[in-house]
């Protein structure tokens, strides 16, 4: 069906917090609407439509315009109603003869300062001034053109994604309060004051120069086309739109897809959207060219060997092609020498697709999931701990915290939606915590501060907050009560005396994490005394090889503050990618079955090989890790990976490069030709989220819908292709629609009972537990007791990394990504997101450069234990002394080339976050660079070679 | 010892009398004399400065507009000891001074201790009634301090002329645990400078005012935003807050008491709309100076969102005479709902410009006339404009109107902060009007359209006026946009530029055409 593009209603100011109602009249009407409304949206929500210029519904009203003023009897003059609260009995007059003509005079003020080129203006007839221009019935402007004006200013065109045109500003302040309160960057002001006003980027001269991170909340917020996104001015408006959910970080924004014919417009953030509430980052909004760009891949393909060229077949050919190889191997091999990896980036319903392929048709349980290397010891953790594996918040709790605690994570580049949401909170006064060896964004932002960073040593996490909870518990700041009500007793008292040791102390441990012994204590104080306190954190916990004791350190001290159970506090994990939360969920995991229900429990095997009609294997499969290992050993032939770069983003790239070799089969799919496929022998055309239906669900447990809004260039979905390669196999599986696949989660899953697209289609989205006695889902979980029953304090003795520095590796390297970035970059990078980064270069201390005479801009060699690695070098006292940096965005960097095989004890997640290396002036790429440069110039020949 | 006085405010000052106070200081010395100069404020009669006084008998006698080459004979003349006032012949002497009719016949409330002695002196300032309303108030609940204020009928000083026990009384019951009161010293209106005068001369007095108006709302910290162009009063200001602070009468135990007020002076940042309180506002945290649109009142969210009182200097001024002598002594001065004394700042073209202190509802003629003694050139009066840049001129048949808020806005004018400004028969109206509309275009904040861009369209309409285009049509289409300006600005600096202009026209229809 398609709908025709509307925007989104605008009712001009936001919505009453308050829940008394109050009546009023307006134009003789009577309304009853939310105390503390605005005149304006009270005759918004009842049809009354009052011209505005100034005011919009994702912004406090600010009064600037004055075409929205009306007459209330016994009010003096002529208030505005966007910045006059309703009052019960109010009689309010929306048309009048004076306010006729106010509105005018108004209007012809505006007009005597704009270009007459309505026709050939970009938003022509998507543009409020002309449209309000309409609405006043303005005929003539009797100051003429001759005046002073603005008409001949320049053009910023500095932004890859859109343009500013001041000439054809009104001076409404819109964008400068949407970089403000949306977005929370300040990038923007007004300069001058009178007729000279005008908006301006601070002390810099363009956008691009400015503090601007190209959200486009402020484009959005135009209400002219002073601000217009560039693929308007290129293509014009938008006809259809269709909404569906951003495919790249896991907060999950929802989006209405824009478009004319086949082709997306504009990406624009879902005003309902329950994750994002109108806002969106450059990534989601702008970054969605590489869905059509001329590298996308959109025949199968197939070879015998990764040193033949490729050979363009149908989906037919590769498909009986790669079951009669997977046979062939386990015929060969045995059952379990093959396997699958499903991805967090695909829709809920191709990872339970994967995972029953895996399960049904291979046989064995040898599937796991790209959520190994990033968030498995939050799944493991929180399950130990409360009994769920998943974060305990919406992010809308947020909003009602008073001490925000963020450890390891930088939501303002990686989960930049969050991250405004968080800002917004901390300049309403709540206070701020940040956990991190880095002075991320958060330490000091325009009207942030935060009151504490503890610049932990990279590894030392658990001792860390292992001092905390001494901390609290040792100055008897804990909730003793909630204790006693709510956790396992035995289990506490164990705890206790295990962490109230005295080597627990901050001034024990100071020496080993770096963390003053003083700072510790206050921020300890202030997480226990500060009022509602919520826990965010993110990839600096869990890639670790304590990942998981740092998991459960965070979840003790929850308990321990009583900080779990209600709106405002929490334990929650930024999730990476989009779908993290659901590819797990789905049971993409060698030990469990969709709901997290272990795959030796005889009851849970049951439930699927009745519905399925086969018998299951009771012993878990292989993780990602042994998979390689196995590989190596020569047991382990075959591969399915599905949507994962796992020869880029996993550690040790040598290691994965060797394991890759030693397939018989990998069979790749994916939307390019990655550094993965680079090894297979079967490549299956991916579909980007915007060629599919489905779900993703994002971090905080929110099943939001992806709908299709352009058929999948290959002719197939993913799930078609995963579907169609099961069938080959042999398994007895037919959907006609993913809301098929999603029927049979919900039947056979607990918390996913009441979840249906229909549902899912009147309530926007879900979160899970979705079921008979939720029907809407669960914003906020553990409310009375903990979903496992009594909550357990888990022993978290710190045990320290492998990885140290030493003499030969003298500094920690530590990981992250940056705002424009998407993991391994493989969309991103090829996108005009570019702009922003380049190249990944290493972040060093200027004292470990000024030791090793490093200057800004140098390559430099980082060398592990493992391998060697060149970037270029850049000097910054955002790390401390000891610390290195880098992002992982660009497969040439070779990150991982140095990251090592360490990993989390329980999970086996890679501890990216800390790799003991030595940095050194070198003039040329290494080995690894040059090898790999050469190897993947032959594998683009054999691509070229397929295509003609 | 004899007692010398010699003014030393800032228009004293301009008018040479630190020249002079060195030039008496350097001749006592030299000749041993046993006088003791003291700088004093000023009395308000400006064309009089430098004023220089001496005491005698409990007397004060005074020497107008002294010159330095007469600083020897006065010396010699007060020196004197068969002195006899009646007898001076003195050509610069001017008999006792608070004989003088201009001086006489004002009603000092907030101005009595103006000029008498060192501004800065506490003793001083204590001996004359100073700090006993602040020691009442703090024996009393905040609501009995509201309630005296509410009934003195004491209204906004600073142009709108706010009940200010109204405002109080919002503040009071908004519950919140920071509050603030914030002085409005930004006095940016042409032809005005009571404020200052009052900040110069008698400080103490404000600072009584502002503790006072804190215990009547609980707030304990104070801003004074001050002109930037106003070193003197910063100084002064400066100097008698931390001599409060060390004499506890500032800081954590006012008084004694288990009272905490803190008082800090912060500099305007020069433009004529952070005068306006919620630009103040603004411009106090430290932001653009930009008119915030109400509500919320700042008495609900004002500085930092936190409850604020916002009064001008005279208001809080008038607080401590109202607390030490009561409000019905001071609801006993003026006339229907305007009760109290107005300090009135008379300049222009006048032949005595200075501060006259009178109880609502004299005349304007009367001030004009009997008090400034006509222009200053000596030919007619033309024009007066009264309430700052942004008043009307008020028409000649006008000028018996009696100084009431009421009966001003009736005429389609108003009172303001008080300025009055004189022209002759000499000045051009359309100038005027033009003028008023360039201050407009010039000072606008720039949030509003009907201002931002009014403003400047309105200057091409003048403009297009006196180039004898279009006369008629341009002359409507300058009446529709005052009346789209007044109607539609967000503040009162677009809303009420159509005054002047408006009044220009009508008044004056022959300069126009
Ligand atoms: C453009 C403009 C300029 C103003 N300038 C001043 C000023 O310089 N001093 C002042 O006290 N009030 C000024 N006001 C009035 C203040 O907004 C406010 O009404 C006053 O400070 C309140 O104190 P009051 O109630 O004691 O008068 C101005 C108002 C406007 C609209
Ligand atoms: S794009 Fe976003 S960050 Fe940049 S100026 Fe606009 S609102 Fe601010
Ligand atoms: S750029 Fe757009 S939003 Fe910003 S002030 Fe101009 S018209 Fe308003
Ligand atoms: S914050 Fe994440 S989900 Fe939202 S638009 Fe950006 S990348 Fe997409
Ligand atoms: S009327 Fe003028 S000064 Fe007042 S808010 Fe509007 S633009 Fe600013
Ligand atoms: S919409 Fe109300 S003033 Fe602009």
């Amino acid at each position: 069906m398609i709908e025709f593009y509307t925007p989104q209603k605008d009712l001009g100011t936001p919505e009453s917090a308050e829940h008394e109602m109050v009546s009023l009249y307006i134009d003789g009407k009577s309304v009853e609407v939310k105390k503390g409304t605005s005149v304006m949206r009270a005759a918004a929500e009842n049809g009354v439509k009052i011209p505005k210029l100034c005011a919009t519904d994702s912004l406090e009203s600010f009064g600037s315009c004055r075409m929205c003023l009306v007459e209330i009897e016994g009010k003096r003059g002529y208030p505005a109603s966007c910045t006059t609260p309703v009052e019960a009995g109010m009689k309010v007059f929306t048309q009048t003869n004076k306010l006729e003509s106010l509105r005018k005079n108004v209007m012809e003020l505006y007009i005597s300062d704009h270009p007459l080129d309505c026709l050939t203006c970009p938003t022509n007839g998507d543009c409020e001034l002309q449209d309000t221009a309409g609405e006043v019935g303005l005929r003539s402007v009797r100051y003429g053109f001759e005046g002073e004006n603005h008409l001949v200013a320049d053009k910023d065109e500095s932004n890859p994604y859109f343009t500013f045109d001041p000439s054809k500003c009104i001076v409404c302040s819109r964008c400068v309060r949407a970089c403000e309160e949306t977005q929370g960057t300040f990038a923007l002001t007004i300069d001058g004051r009178g007729f000279d006003s005008k908006v301006s980027f601070g002390d810099a001269d363009s956008f691009m120069e400015s503090d601007c991170v190209s959200c486009g909340a402020c484009v959005a917020a135009c209400p002219t086309a002073t601000l217009t996104e560039n693929s308007i001015i290129d293509k014009g408006k938008p006809e259809h739109s269709v909404i569906t959910t951003c495919a790249y970080c896991g907060v999950g924004c929802s989006f209405q897809a824009e478009m004319k014919g086949n082709e997306v417009i504009r990406m624009t953030p879902n005003k309902n959207g329950q994750a994002n509430e109108g806002h969106a980052c450059v990534k989601g909004r702008f970054a969605f060219g590489y869905a059509t760009h001329k590298d996308r891949i959109i025949n199968p393909m197939i070879r015998e060997s990764i040193d033949l060229p490729w050979k363009q077949v149908s989906w037919e050919e590769a498909t009986s092609f790669a079951a009669s190889k997977l046979k062939l191997i386990q015929k060969n091999h045995g059952v379990g020498s093959i396997g699958a990896i499903s991805s967090s980036r695909c829709t809920n319903e191709e990872v339970y697709l994967v995972q029953k392929m895996v399960r049904m048709g291979f046989g064995n349980n040898n599937i796991d999931t790209c959520a190994r290397v990033c968030h498995s010891p939050t799944g493991f953790g929180l399950k130990t701990t409360l009994g769920e594996s998943a974060g305990t918040q919406t992010f809308e709790s947020v909003s009602k915290a008073d001490v925000i605690i963020v450890m390891g994570a930088n939501p303002t580049e990686a989960h930049p939606v969050f991250g405004s949401r968080l800002k917004r909170r901390l300049r309403q006064g709540a206070k701020l915590i940040v956990i991190d060896p880095r002075k991320i964004e958060l330490v000091n932002a325009p009207h942030i501060k935060a009151e504490h960073h503890l610049p932990v040593r990279p590894g030392t996490n658990v001792t860390v907050l292992n001092s905390m909870a001494h901390v609290i518990l040792t100055e008897n700041l804990h909730s003793e009560d909630y204790i006693l009500e709510r956790c396992d007793q035995n289990e506490f008292n164990e705890w206790v005396s295990f962490i109230s040791e005295s080597r627990h102390s901050p001034e024990e441990t100071e020496s080993q994490s770096g963390v003053p012994a003083d700072e510790l204590r206050s921020a300890a104080r202030l997480y226990a005394n500060g009022g509602n306190g919520a826990i965010f954190y993110g990839l600096g916990v869990t890639e670790h090889s304590q990942g998981s004791t740092a998991v459960m350190a965070i979840a003790n001290l929850a308990m321990l503050t009583g900080n779990l159970g209600r709106e405002g506090v929490g334990v929650n994990p930024l999730r990476g990618q989009n779908n993290v939360q659901g590819s797990c969920d789905m049971g993409s995991f060698p030990h469990e079955l969709p709901g997290y229900r272990h795959i030796s429990i005889d009851e849970s095997r049951e439930i699927f090989e009745t519905e399925w009609g086969v018998n299951l294997d009771s012993e878990p499969g292989l993780r990602i890790p042994n998979m390689f290992d196995s590989a190596i050993e020569g047991q382990f032939k075959g591969l399915y990976c599905q949507g994962e770069d796992i020869a880029q983003s996993d550690p040790n790239t040598q290691h994965v490069e060797m394991a890759l070799k030693s397939l018989d089969c990998l069979i790749v799919q994916d939307i390019f030709l990655n550094e993965t496929a680079k090894f297979a022998h079967v490549f299956l055309p991916g579909a980007s989220f915007l060629e599919k239906d489905g779900t993703f669900t994002n971090a905080e447990r929110r099943i939001s819908r992806v709908r299709q809004a352009i058929p999948p260039l290959s002719g197939k979905a993913d799930w078609e292709a995963t579907l169609a390669l099961a069938n080959e196999l042999g398994c007895d599986m037919s959907y006609d629609h993913p809301s098929e696949i999603m029927d049979e989660i919900s039947r056979l899953t607990p918390t996913f009972n009441g979840v249906s697209y229909e549902k899912l289609d009147e309530l926007g989205s879900i979160q899970w537990p979705c079921n008979e006695t939720v029907p809407e889902g669960t914003p906020i979980m553990h409310v009375d007791t903990f979903v496992k029953g009594k909550g357990s304090f888990a022993l978290t003795e710190y045990i320290a990394s492998e990885e140290k520095a030493n003499r030969r590796f003298p500094l920690l390297l530590t990981t992250g990504r940056i705002l424009s970035q998407y993991n391994v970059g493989a969309q991103t990078r090829r996108t005009k997101n570019v702009s922003w980064h380049e190249e990944d270069t290493l972040e060093i201390h200027p004292h470990d450069a000024e030791d090793r005479g490093i200057r800004h801009g140098d390559w430099v060699g980082i060398k592990s234990r493992v391998g060697e690695t060149v970037l270029h070098a850049k000097i910054t006292s955002k790390v401390k002394p000891g610390v290195v940096y880098t992002t992982f965005h660009h497969p040439v960097s070779g990150a991982n080339v140095i990251t090592t095989d360490n990993s989390d004890w329980a999970t086996n997640c890679p501890e990216y976050k800390v790799t003991a290396v030595q940095v050194s002036k070198v003039s040329a790429p290494s080995n690894w660079q040059i090898q790999q440069k050469k190897f993947d110039a032959k594998q683009k020949d054999f691509l070229s070679e397929a295509k003609v | 010892m004899r007692k010398l006085f010699i003014p030393n405010d800032t228009s004293a000052v301009a008018m040479g009398s630190n020249l002079v106070a060195n030039r008496f200081e350097e001749l006592i010395k030299n000749k041993s004399l046993d006088i003791q100069i003291i700088r004093n404020g000023s009395r308000g009669m400006f064309w009089l400065e430098p004023l220089v006084e001496f005491e005698s008998d409990f007397k004060r006698f005074g020497f107008q507009s002294v010159d330095l080459s007469e600083v020897e004979s006065i010396l010699e003349f007060i020196c004197d000891d068969s002195f006899d006032a009646a007898l001076n012949k003195h050509p610069k002497f001017l008999g006792e001074t608070e004989s003088i009719e201009y001086f006489k016949k004002q009603q000092r409330l907030s101005f009595f201790r103006s000029g008498l002695g060192d501004p800065l002196c506490i003793d001083h300032y204590s001996s004359l009634e100073g700090f006993t309303g602040l020691k009442k108030a703090l024996e009393m609940q905040p609501q009995q301090i509201v309630d005296e204020v509410k009934n003195s009928g004491l209204r906004g000083r600073g142009g709108a002329a706010f009940p200010t026990g109204i405002k109080w009384q919002t503040v009071l019951d908004t519950a919140h645990s920071k509050k603030y009161i914030v002085c409005n010293a930004d006095e940016g209106d042409s032809g005005t400078f009571a404020d200052r005068l009052l900040m110069e001369s008698d400080p103490y007095q404000l600072i009584e005012g502002m503790i006072i108006a804190g215990l009547a709302v609980n707030a304990n910290q104070g801003y004074i935003y001050l002109r930037s162009e106003y070193p003197f009063a910063h100084a002064t200001l400066n100097t008698a807050i931390s001599r409060c602070y060390a004499e506890g009468i500032l800081g954590q135990n006012v008084l004694g008491k288990k009272i905490c007020f803190e008082l800090e002076v912060r500099l305007g940042a020069g433009a004529y709309i952070c005068g306006e309180e919620t630009s103040l506002l603004e411009s106090l945290e430290g932001k653009r100076g930009l008119v915030r649109s109400k509500p919320p009142l700042p008495a609900i969210e004002g500085l930092f969102g936190c409850p604020t009182v916002v009064n001008n200097v005279l208001t809080l001024g008038a607080i401590s005479t109202i607390l030490c002598k009561g409000s019905d002594y001071y609801k006993n001065y003026g006339t229907g709902r305007s009760r109290g004394t107005l300090p009135v700042q008379l300049s222009g073209n006048i032949k005595r410009g200075g501060l006259i202190e009178i109880p609502f509802g004299i005349s304007l003629r009367e001030i004009v006339e009997d008090f400034g003694g006509g222009t200053f050139s000596g030919n007619p009066v033309k024009a007066i404009q009264v309430g700052g840049p942004l008043g009307a001129f008020v028409d000649r048949d006008k000028w018996d109107t009696p100084m009431d808020y009421e009966a001003f806005s009736a005429i389609n004018s108003m009172i303001g902060h008080g300025g009055i400004v004189v022209f002759d028969d000499q000045i051009n109206m359309f100038d005027q009007a033009r003028f008023a509309m360039e201050f407009c275009a010039i000072e606008s904040c720039g949030k509003c359209t009907p201002c931002r861009i009014g403003s400047t369209r309105g200057l091409e309409v003048l403009d297009k006026i006196s180039s004898k285009k279009d006369v008629e049509d341009n002359l409507i289409l300058l009446e529709e946009l005052c009346d789209t300006m007044e109607h539609s600005s967000l503040c009162a600096m677009g809303g009420m530029t159509p005054f002047p202009v408006k009044s220009a026209v009508e008044l004056y229809k022959e300069d126009f055409t």
